[in-house]
């Protein structure tokens, strides 16, 4: 097969774990199936990216500069990444499962006709891949057909690259070919927040509809989450109830996180919901409801009212 | 003005899905089918955007085996306008896009939902690849759908990582509906009459003239790695000193 390409995704002049997973994974792939790696950075300017990039040690760092790069569009950025594909004889192309990776990755498979795969937890020895399906009740070993084959990585299922390479960049020319009405961004509102990033944190504590409102997420869950120094997460329940927004939800339609230790407070723990944090190392739930199947995952479970002993675990932890 | 809205029929998200023994796929017995919810939140797009411009007509279409009329069906029990029940089997994502793309050119409509996401395969790509197929823009992920008064364009807020943004796109366009779009309406006793006699057309997907060979072929299929047992703590105190002394997280 030819090289393994690797999608940089970036934000604000930085490049987020998710891109060290990819290149992670990236690796991985070429050790297994042959061929170099390439770590491709998009954007209107380069600046500093290349060089945050080479630090990934792929065997060479890429950028492609062009105005119509700004905002990472979907389209534009698949287009260009398709040149950029046969520029570097791309036979593999990886892209960490981010809602943009995921954006991205099946338009540019649909443009190439490379067969493609999200959510990828494992690449095998045969060139076979793993991916999980029906909420994870499933893993399906998969072949994807054809010379050029196109993944996107889960971020809790492979290591991040070390920052310690310095790759070659070089600076590719491509003519991009502009979708004919291309989509425009307009304006973007991030979530602010001091506490670490739910992909990338270390602790996260999550809590469902047990925690009967809004409200009762700032006062009841958010001090054990300060004084974890944890990121916050959330059931779908809790989302759909309207209690906390959607990039905080953990699941099978949200976010994929496997921190060390994540706590369930007031989650029931449907497959839907367990899809999302099943794989964390240490997993506590706190529920009154000794019935519930988030107990069924957890290595530590108290059956108890969470509005007594999440405040108890708060005072005692702080 | 014309909407079309792909859907799929997949199994109920509380239904217990198990990986037969033979390890070739799940056990179907005792499944019960229902509309995938992120189409159900594309439909219910559609049919406010019907109610609030009037002279819309939302068409459904699926890809599928022929019992995904139960799905067409729930859908124009919800009040869409007719359905589209394009028959073939074991196609990937890919093979579905293509057959998507030929139901467009042939229906030519403004704007295309889809939901975001298949909670069966959870492959999130239809919808884009749609997108590339035709040469439109597309909209992945939106809680909020706004089409200016001219029908030329839409304005939408879409759910990405660490929060949201607004994207504006030209019309025709391919739109992915996320969770927080909606709250799709429950189907009518009179809905369900009516849809009963609203047009099903049926196309055999082999005589589209595509391609529908899939591309990726599932070799064979595990359960999930199960987890060690973990036990119950009787107190909070119990339950930090755990956490502290024996899992070392603390």
């Amino acid at each position: 097969m030819g090289n393994v390409l690797i999608f940089a995704e970036h934000a604000h002049g930085e490049l987020p774990k998710a891109t060290a997973i990819a290149v992670g994974a990236g690796k991985e792939a070429a050790q297994k199936l042959g061929g170099d790696t390439i770590l491709a950075v998009l954007n209107n300017t380069i600046g500093g990216l290349a060089e945050r990039a080479a630090k990934l040690g792929a065997t060479k760092v890429v950028t492609v500069e062009n105005p119509a790069l700004e905002h990472n569009m979907a389209d534009v950025t698949a287009a260009a990444l398709g040149e950029v594909a046969k520029a570097v004889d791309a036979g593999l192309i990886v892209f960490a499962a981010t809602t943009l990776g995921k954006e991205i990755a099946p338009r540019l498979a649909a443009a190439l006709e490379a067969a493609t795969a999200s959510d990828v937890t494992g690449i095998n020895d045969d060139g076979t891949f793993v991916r999980p399906m029906y909420a994870g009740s499933a893993f399906a070993t998969v072949e994807l057909k054809g010379d050029r084959k196109i993944i996107s990585v889960r971020t809790t299922a492979f290591e991040p690259a070390a920052e310690d390479g310095s790759s070659p960049i070089e600076a590719l020319s491509v003519d991009i070919p502009m979708p004919g009405n291309p989509a425009e961004f307009v304006s973007q509102a991030e979530t602010k927040s001091d506490r670490p990033v739910l992909t990338e944190a270390n602790r996260v504590v999550a809590g469902g509809r047990g925690l009967k409102n809004a409200e009762n997420f700032t006062t009841v869950l958010e001090p054990l989450v300060d004084a974890l120094g944890a990121a916050m997460g959330a059931s779908r329940a809790a989302v759909d109830a309207g209690y906390v927004p959607n990039d905080l939800q953990v699941g099978q339609t949200g976010k994929v996180v496997a921190p060390a230790l994540y706590i369930a407070v007031g989650i029931s723990g449907a497959i839907q919901h367990l899809a999302g944090m099943k794989d964390s190392k240490v997993i506590v739930a706190i529920n009154k409801d000794a019935e519930a199947p988030i107990f069924s995952v957890a290595d530590y479970g108290l059956v108890a009212d969470l509005f007594e002993a999440v405040p108890e675990m708060t005072g005692k932890i702080a | 003005m014309k909407i079309l809205v792909a859907i799929k029929r997949v199994p109920d998200a509380e239904t217990t899905i198990k990986v037969n023994p033979e390890g070739t796929g799940i056990v179907n017995a005792g499944v019960k089918w229902v509309v995938n919810p992120f189409c159900e939140i594309a439909i219910e797009e559609a049919l406010k955007i019907k109610e609030t411009k009037g002279d819309v007509e939302v068409v459904l279409v699926t890809v599928g085996r022929s019992e995904s009329q139960e799905q067409l069906r729930t859908g124009l029990a919800m009040g869409a306008d007719r359905a589209i029940l394009v028959t073939a089997e074991n196609l990937d994502t890919t093979g579905v896009s293509r057959v998507l793309a030929k139901i467009v050119e042939k229906e030519s409509p403004d704007v295309v939902f889809l939901g975001k996401q298949a909670i069966d395969d959870d492959s999130n790509e239809v919808g884009q690849m749609l997108a590339q197929r035709l040469g439109w823009a597309q909209a992945c992920y939106i809680s909020e759908f706004n089409m200016a008064d001219d029908a030329k364009s839409a304005q939408v807020v879409r759910e990405i990582d660490g929060g949201m943004r607004t994207d504006k796109v030209m019309l025709p366009a391919i739109i992915t509906a996320d969770l927080r779009l909606n709250e799709p309406r429950y189907a009518s006793l009179p809905g369900i009459m009516k849809a009963r006699k609203k047009p099903l057309e049926e196309i055999d997907g082999a005589s589209l003239g595509v391609d529908l060979e899939p591309k990726i072929i599932i070799k064979s299929m595990a359960p999930p790695p199960a987890r060690a047992a973990g036990r119950l703590v009787e107190s909070v105190d119990e339950l930090i000193n755990a956490l502290k002394n024996e899992a070392k997280v603390l």
